[in-house]
């Protein structure tokens, strides 16, 4: 047989799938491995997704997606960030993932490099590479809250950068970022006339500060390409209903591709949507609030058992540090599994940058976070006294 | 929503839930919560602590009515005095005054229907000024207060997702 598509090939799974086996056949597992919240979709959403199906909207829609799901997004971007976008600057995907394969095949070509911050969710590296680019990450650390410094950004274009693709509220980290720097990145793009790819997939999940929405920065709408959905805001994410919003030149081209590729999103989905964004904002401010809850929770929790944390400012995953335990990520992670029956997922899964932490995801019943702490701590300590005993070791044999 | 609010809310889901379970949940030191909450016991915000209970699944069967009255309501006292005619009765689980056709609702709790029944017929609809009742007596209970009271939704998602 000839051989398949290299660069697919040479591409490794997900991380964050190899532990799901393991995980899956054992019992009694509490599992913080999620990337998804734990509310079912709000009964009103899904009744009118019944609806939707019980009235027989079973069809295509148009392939950028249905009128008044494009216009309730403009009106629903213009009231909560200012931002303004004609309808045909819209594009209803199915979940972000598409909007993002859509937009990086838009824009590049073979050869052209995409700069991100990492760590990063797992499919920014492969999405880039599928489409033909060469993923530049820019590497971020905990100790300074996983921010990303512009200049980190200016030192790595070269003449090939097409493109900076941006997640804020981040996952894994949960970090955001101030408007100030958001500018002076914008600045960067505009001085070396880049894209930018801005998946704001947490947005609405922000408990500290106020959002900024990307394009809502001086120079950055002309650029921008706005990846949004209702996956995280309004717990939908098997639904796969997301939006992309850009310039008209790529909106054109990523409607070509979506058209091409996908067609469109399912209708019945698309009103499903519509009910979200026009009447579920009571739904999401509740829903917020009760992950803040657990949030702080949670990090004060692992902060107390040893499991130093930052605190995660949006999005809903904490991304302690293990790196005291003298374990990497994975042999932590899979350790934990074993001795504990606690899921986390190893933030090397994330990129390199991710290696000496581990993604614990909070959208848990509270009695399963405070269980889980107590599991962890458990581990932490007998983690502990192994490295003491290893230490005593070490030095009888000196002498 | 204040902090303060959002303390009561806790409570108000579960009353049970430590102070310093609270305090970490909204970002406050646990001796401030326990102050607020000794206030708003002394203040009379919070009125008391109680358990939702399903008593059917326990083994016990109630009987609730809800019972509409209409009543000529008295000059100088409106519809609060015969109100508190009828809610001091122990029977009496709740009284609303309401729009509508009727103008009071109340609900009433009793061990058999007979004994409900009874209530109405003897106590309530012989009040001065009651015009007359319609009673409703209750099937089953889906969601009271709130609280479902069958099945709610399990965990569909996968071990692992990303």
């Amino acid at each position: 047989m000839k051989p398949l598509n290299d660069t697919v090939t040479a591409t490794p799974p997900s991380g964050i799938r190899r532990f799901f086996d393991i995980a899956a056949q054992m019992d009694d597992v509490i599992s913080l491995s999620v990337g998804e919240p734990d509310f079912v979709t709000p009964w009103r959403i899904r009744e009118a997704g019944i609806y939707a199906i019980e009235h027989g909207f079973t069809a295509y829609t148009s392939n950028s997606g249905l009128p008044r799901l494009i216009q309730a997004i403009a009106e629903h971007l213009h009231a909560r960030y200012q931002v303004s976008y004609e309808k045909d600057q819209i594009l209803i995907t199915v979940g972000v993932s598409e909007g993002l394969d859509l937009a990086l095949r838009a824009i590049l070509n073979t050869g052209d490099e995409v700069i991100y911050a990492e760590p990063c969710y797992v499919s920014y590296g492969p999405g880039i590479r599928f489409a033909g680019g060469v993923a530049i990450p820019v590497h971020t650390h905990g100790d300074d809250g996983f921010r990303i410094h512009p200049e980190d950004i200016e030192a790595a274009v070269t003449p090939n950068t097409k493109a900076l693709l941006l997640c804020y509220p981040n996952n894994p980290t949960g970090a955001t970022q101030n408007r100030e720097d958001l500018q002076r990145i914008v600045d960067i793009a505009v001085k070396h006339d880049l894209y930018i790819i801005s998946d704001e997939i947490y947005d609405r999940l922000t408990y500290i500060g106020k959002h900024t929405c990307l394009s809502s920065l001086n120079g950055a709408a002309e650029r921008t390409i706005l990846l949004n959905g209702f996956s995280k805001a309004y717990a939908m994410t098997g639904w796969r209903v997301a939006y992309a919003c850009a310039p008209k030149p790529i909106a054109e081209n990523m409607l070509k591709i979506h058209q091409y590729t996908m067609l469109c999103a399912p209708h019945m989905v698309q009103l499903a949507a519509l009910e979200a964004i026009l009447k579920a904002g009571n739904d999401v401010e509740e829903m917020v609030a009760d992950y803040d809850h657990r949030r702080r929770l949670f990090v004060r929790g692992l902060n107390e058992i040893g499991m130093g944390c930052i605190e995660p400012k949006g999005a809903f995953y904490a991304f302690p540090s293990i790196r005291h335990t003298g374990l990497t990520s994975e042999q932590f992670a899979s350790k934990l599994l074993m001795e504990e029956r606690v899921a986390v997922v190893p933030g090397n899964a994330f990129g390199a940058s991710g290696e000496g932490y581990v993604r614990c995801c909070y959208a848990t019943a509270l009695s399963q976070l405070e269980e889980a702490l107590e599991r962890m701590e458990r581990f932490m300590q007998k983690i502990q006294l192994e490295r003491k005993s290893t230490n005593v070791s070490s030095e009888a044999l000196k002498i | 929503m204040t902090k303060d609010r959002e303390i009561l809310k806790l409570l108000e889901q579960d009353s049970r839930t430590p102070a310093e379970r609270i305090a970490a949940m909204v970002g406050e030191d646990a001796e401030r919560v326990r102050n607020l909450i000794q206030e708003w016991e002394n203040a009379g915000i919070i009125r008391r602590y109680k358990t939702v209970i399903d008593w059917e699944r326990f083994g016990v069967e109630r009987v609730f009515a809800f019972i509409d009255v209409s009543v000529t309501p008295e000059r100088g006292a409106g519809f609060d005095d015969i109100a508190r005619r009828i809610y001091r009765y122990p029977e009496v689980h709740s009284v609303y005054l309401v729009s509508g056709g009727h103008d009071l609702r109340v609900v009433v709790e009793g061990d058999t229907m007979k004994q409900v029944a009874n209530f109405v017929a003897e106590k309530l609809a012989t009040i001065d000024r009651v015009n007359s009742t319609n009673t409703h007596f209750l099937l089953k209970k889906y969601k009271d207060d709130g609280d479902l009271f069958v099945e709610s939704d399990s965990d569909h998602r996968l071990m692992v997702t990303p």
